[in-house]
């Protein structure tokens, strides 16, 4: 179980971030009218080393307390404007809708792993 | 207002709160050029105040959305105007125009039906998303 768990982790993790990071990212879309909002966002790259590698604690003793899967926090950044608007806020639609289609992408390429590896495992457990 | 859960209370409320925008400015343009008796009782421009709504678990997920917190008359004063004639002229002889400008109603029609489209766009990829990540594996 732990060696299909391990096969399928990474990707698993990535999918988990991908859809964070989605809601995040609508979120920004949904306060682009909104006076002084600042836009956040989320390193995918540092964030899914802070993921991978972190999964249950290993425990030597019977008495010792399970750990939930992921301690870690995502750290939220705020974006970088281009062209600063008057009313503070830092939405950029153009910027935005960017960020969020290769998003949408890259969750679609996860899943298409995902779904290559569950395939592979289940030709392999079937014996074809 | 109950927790922000996932993208439909995100995009969902953003939307309402493009509508109630939408809904000032039909009801701005269906009263611009009326005109009344005294400066207290012309119509004023109706805008709506945007203030963003966190989510209570925001520091971890980073999730918000935005509520309308009120709406409020422009401050700007009504246009007098010397019409002797007109029915509800005051003993002057001027009426007072609605406070609104037209031009500035038509881009914020504009600006709100676009961003209300983004949240559409936004809501109906990810629900697309969720449904391939249901039968994942199939």
């Amino acid at each position: 179980m732990n060696k299909i768990d391990s096969y399928l982790n990474f990707h698993a993790q990535a999918l988990a971030l991908r859809s964070r990071r989605n809601e995040v990212l609508a979120s920004n879309i949904a306060n682009a009218a909104t006076p002084n909002f600042k836009a956040r966002d989320l390193d995918f790259d540092s964030e899914i080393k802070h993921h991978i590698g972190m999964g249950p604690l290993q425990t030597t003793d019977d008495q010792h307390l399970p750990t939930q899967m992921n301690p870690v926090r995502d750290r939220m950044l705020y974006r970088d404007p281009i062209n600063p608007s008057l009313d503070g806020n830092t939405v950029e639609m153009a910027v935005e809708q960017m960020e969020f289609s290769e998003n949408v992408i890259r969750y679609q390429t996860t899943l298409t792993f995902l779904n290559k590896r569950i395939s592979g495992l289940m030709s392999a457990i079937r014996g074809e | 207002m109950s927790e922000i859960r996932d993208i439909f209370d995100i995009s969902g409320r953003a939307m309402a709160s493009q509508l109630v925008r939408l809904n000032t400015v039909a009801s701005n343009l269906a009263n611009a050029g009326t005109v009344s008796g005294t400066k207290e009782e012309a119509f004023r421009a109706l805008k709506p105040v945007f203030a963003t709504r966190f989510s209570d678990a925001f520091q971890s997920n980073g999730v918000s959305t935005v509520d309308v917190v009120g709406i409020q008359q422009v401050s700007r004063d009504p246009e007098r105007a010397h019409m002797p004639n007109h029915p509800e002229a005051d003993v002057d002889g001027y009426v007072y125009r609605a406070a609104v400008d037209e031009n500035e109603e038509m881009i914020e029609m504009v600006e709100a039906s676009r961003q209300y489209q983004n949240n559409v766009e936004v809501v109906s990829t990810l629900r697309a998303l969720m449904m391939r990540t249901i039968n994942m594996g199939k």
